[in-house]
């Protein structure tokens, strides 16, 4: 009885535990799961229309494999040699040529349409409410906020045997240092690179740019609420590519704030490098 | 569509052939080879040779991948050697040399009525200089760390500081002497077309394989030169100080992006346009059809030899070109899915009304329409700048071009080999073990990319070794996939064992009425010099 009721106390007890870890886990964490099998759920205007987008595309591409399919499955069957021994010789038919020219450059106009509208959207963003700019290394992120009194930190990938999945971290995902957006608000990223070129690609948020050493890409984002977005680096940069992950944090304004100011201090002279050796210019666009 | 009569009788022809030919010994033969047919043996022994080196480090790789965590490698630059290797090989050593090299070789002469290539010691050392070229690929992966920037050679991490010692120069190398060997290779093509082409057959009446070859070799006439530009600036910034994609000396990565796609591009129609042209043959002859709508078959060839041209920065669209540019390349990449599509439904068309039968070529030009078909549509998904966005670099792009090419390019390779050994060995291949041979490939790779897709829709980056825990599902199942694959290879293998030990012999056209091109009218295998006297196609 003592017995049962000790191990229900301690089972209790784990529940009350991981309750008291909750605040990691509860926020929203755009992150791929097992066996994801299509888009990680979006979390910005822009992947959202790319979702939309992929949607109407990958179903015409369906029917279109599926009709081709067919149609070979159906020739194989009604056409085998057993059942249809002497072969016609019809070797053109102009109207039939004419409708698999032009109904493929129907369905494209179909897709084209919003697509071109979907390209420009997420071009960049015309009223930015915070610049953040990002320079890739061998082999970390460097996150610099020029609106911000120049705070700038660099942000490593936690090793596997650092990890702790109690806490909600993630390997090969969770970093020392999150880049940190404000929630809501059009964030204007500039990406370079202070050596090789490197990608910041974030799925759930649709961004991808290269960072390119000696030019400096810019695109935008706005996090549709706050919680923790997870990405990699997107373009081989050497013997670590797979180990520089990308974490960012959105808060809402508030927490944004405060996260400015505790910033200020906590990466403060010295505590982290810079990448003013970096020549940057602008991107020709 | 090419209706032939050749003077004379046929069996007379090939015994008045036989007293003349001539019986080099073994080193004069295969080593100083001027012979289409033998420099095409060459190639296709030297295709099967990389083909399965390059298995090997895929399957090396999937072995790596099929659990998170680094087990098998020892470290990242390792790796990148590896995936560098994997992707130059099974391009310039096995996919080329078997398609334009093996088959190119071997039929164009006989199905144009020629005697030979237009210069045949042009394509003796078009054959030899692809040797050392592979040795010093080799060479690039076990120097040092190996050579890890990737096939597509981006700088600067392809520049000294990024891969220093000698390991990548071998490999920059071997791709200037593939490059070399493919142009010479495209100008021997040219010329034999232009100029060897029995009386009567102009170039509307030109089997489709030939017309495919043609349209190949002029893409490579184009393309190789400007690869062969920018690996020499890569060679200079690398070993000579200039800086031509060096930003701190003024130079630009993205300029050698914007070179490299402008090879790169047309080189994957390189790599596909032959498969069309076989799949052609095979298709038009199990149906017992004429092909279906010949001149829109050719022309569209021409069609995306010519817009592949143009359409090269799709592969760069997070490379920071602007808007417009973005938009413009996305156009100008749908715009091939139209003459792919008159393609495919021609083939169906060809199938239409036929008398169809599923032998092992047949299945595997089938094979060839379905799996082309789903890598092509995925294709459209990646034109589109807006998707690209997110799926650019991830596994969903492994997938697409591993359906074009390791499923599409190599069942168009497979189906020309079970449809031509009878022809170019005089041998029959064993029905049974092909059909096992082609289901166990078609599970294989299925398994081992279909699931791609989804790794890349999920997020999975590629040319990593090791990815977070949520990706281990898929890789597992990928993983499984390749080895099955792998046994098909061995099944293949098993296939050319039987092939060649076989005491049956094959007559001069095995397949019937179906087959109607010049190289079935003469013996299995073919003299050693064909058309001493030429045919007259009507």
């Amino acid at each position: 009885m003592d017995g049962t009721m000790q191990s229900f106390r301690s089972a209790a007890l784990t529940i009350a535990a991981s309750f008291a870890s909750a605040p990691a886990w509860a926020q929203t964490v755009g992150a791929p799961r097992n066996w994801e099998w299509s888009f990680q759920p979006a979390h910005s205007p822009v992947q959202a229309s790319i979702a939309g987008l992929h949607s109407l595309v990958i179903w015409l591409m369906t029917l279109v494999t599926v009709f081709v399919a067919a149609l070979l499955g159906y020739c194989i069957w009604r056409f085998r040699a057993s059942k249809n021994p002497v072969a016609s010789r019809v070797s053109h038919h102009t109207a039939l040529e004419v409708a698999w020219t032009t109904i493929p450059v129907l369905i494209l106009i179909v897709i084209a349409i919003p697509s071109f509208r979907i390209v420009y959207f997420q071009d960049r963003t015309e009223n930015a409410d915070l610049t953040v700019k990002v320079v890739g290394h061998q082999w970390y992120w460097e996150y610099q906020y020029p609106d911000n009194g120049d705070v700038s930190f660099t942000s490593y990938m936690i090793p596997a045997d650092e990890i702790k999945p109690e806490e909600g971290q993630l390997r090969n995902l969770s970093v020392d240092n999150r880049v940190v957006v404000p929630a809501n608000k059009n964030i204007r990223l500039l990406v370079t690179s202070g050596d090789v070129i490197h990608s910041f690609f974030i799925p759930s948020l649709g961004v991808q740019r290269y960072a390119i050493p000696g030019r400096t890409i810019e695109t935008w984002v706005k996090v549709d609420g706050p919680g923790v977005y997870y990405g990699q680096c997107n373009q081989i940069c050497g013997t670590n590519h797979s180990a520089m992950p990308i974490a960012v944090e959105a808060l809402n304004d508030a927490d944004f704030a405060a996260w400015i100011i505790s910033a200020k201090k906590k990466f403060a002279q010295g505590a982290a490098p810079t990448g003013g050796d970096v020549q940057v210019s602008e991107a020709r666009q | 569509m090419s209706e032939f009569v050749q003077d004379g009788n046929l069996g007379h022809v090939d015994s008045h052939e036989d007293a003349h030919d001539h019986h080099p010994n073994f080193v004069n033969r295969w080593l100083f080879s001027t012979n289409h047919k033998d420099i095409g043996t060459l190639y296709l022994i030297f295709a099967i040779v990389a083909g399965i080196v390059g298995l090997a480090l895929s399957i090396h790789m999937r072995l790596e991948l099929q659990n998170p965590g680094l087990q098998y490698f020892k470290s990242g630059q390792a790796w990148n050697a590896t995936v560098t290797a994997h992707g130059l090989i099974m391009i310039f050593f096995m996919v080329m040399p078997a398609m334009i090299g093996g088959f190119g070789n071997w039929f164009v002469p006989l199905m144009i009525g020629a005697p030979d290539m237009a210069f045949p010691r042009l394509n003796n050392i078009s054959f030899w200089l692809l040797v050392p070229a592979f040795a010093l690929i080799m060479l690039g992966l076990h120097t040092g760390d190996g050579a890890g920037p990737g096939w597509t050679l981006y700088a600067p991490l392809s520049n000294s500081t990024y891969q220093s010692g000698p390991a990548l120069d071998y490999t920059l190398f071997a791709l200037h002497l593939a490059g070399v060997s493919s142009l010479l290779g495209a100008i021997n093509f040219i010329t034999t077309i232009f100029n060897m082409r029995a009386p009567g057959m102009t170039l509307h009446k030109m089997p489709l394989f030939v017309w495919s070859i043609l349209v190949t070799a002029f893409l490579l006439l184009l393309a190789i030169p400007v690869l062969a530009g920018a690996i020499t600036m890569l060679i200079t910034d690398r070993n000579f100080g200039t800086s031509f994609f060096d930003p701190q000396g003024g130079g630009d990565p993205v300029l050698f992006q914007h070179l490299f796609w402008f090879f790169g591009h047309p080189e994957v129609y390189i790599m596909i346009l032959p498969g069309f042209g076989m799949v052609s043959h095979v298709i038009s002859t199990f149906s017992k059809k004429p092909i279906f709508g010949y001149l829109g078959m050719a022309y569209a060839m021409i069609a995306i030899g010519v817009v592949g041209f143009v359409v090269w920065a799709h592969h760069m669209f997070v490379s920071g070109i602007s808007v417009d540019t973005r938009a413009y390349f996305m156009a100008a990449t749908m715009i091939i899915a139209v003459p792919t599509g008159i393609k495919i439904f021609s083939w169906i068309a060809t199938m239409w009304g036929g008398s169809i039968e599923m032998k092992t070529p047949m299945l595997f030009a089938v094979g060839f329409i379905f799996l082309f078909t789903l890598g092509g549509v995925t294709g459209i998904v990646l034109s589109n700048a807006s998707i690209d966005q997110i799926l650019h670099n991830t596994y969903y792009v492994v997938a697409h071009f591993h359906y074009v090419l390791s499923l599409g390019a190599v069942f168009s390779i497979f189906s020309g080999f079970y449809y031509w050994i009878g022809k170019m060995s005089g041998r029959p291949y064993p029905e049974f073990w092909g059909k096992v041979h082609f289901w166990t490939t078609f599970i294989g790779v299925n398994l081992t990319f279909f699931p791609m897709h989804f790794l890349g829709l999920a997020g999975m980056p590629r040319r990593y070794p090791d990815y977070p825990q949520a990706f281990a599902g898929w890789n597992y199942v990928a993983s499984i996939g390749s080895y099955i694959g792998a046994l098909s290879v061995v099944v293949f293998l098993y296939v050319l064992y039987r092939t060649f030990t076989t005491k049956e012999r094959l007559p001069a056209n095995y397949w019937g009425e179906g087959a109607t091109t010049l190289e079935w009218t003469v013996s299995s295998p073919p003299p050693h010099h064909t058309f001493a006297e030429l045919p007259r196609v009507r």
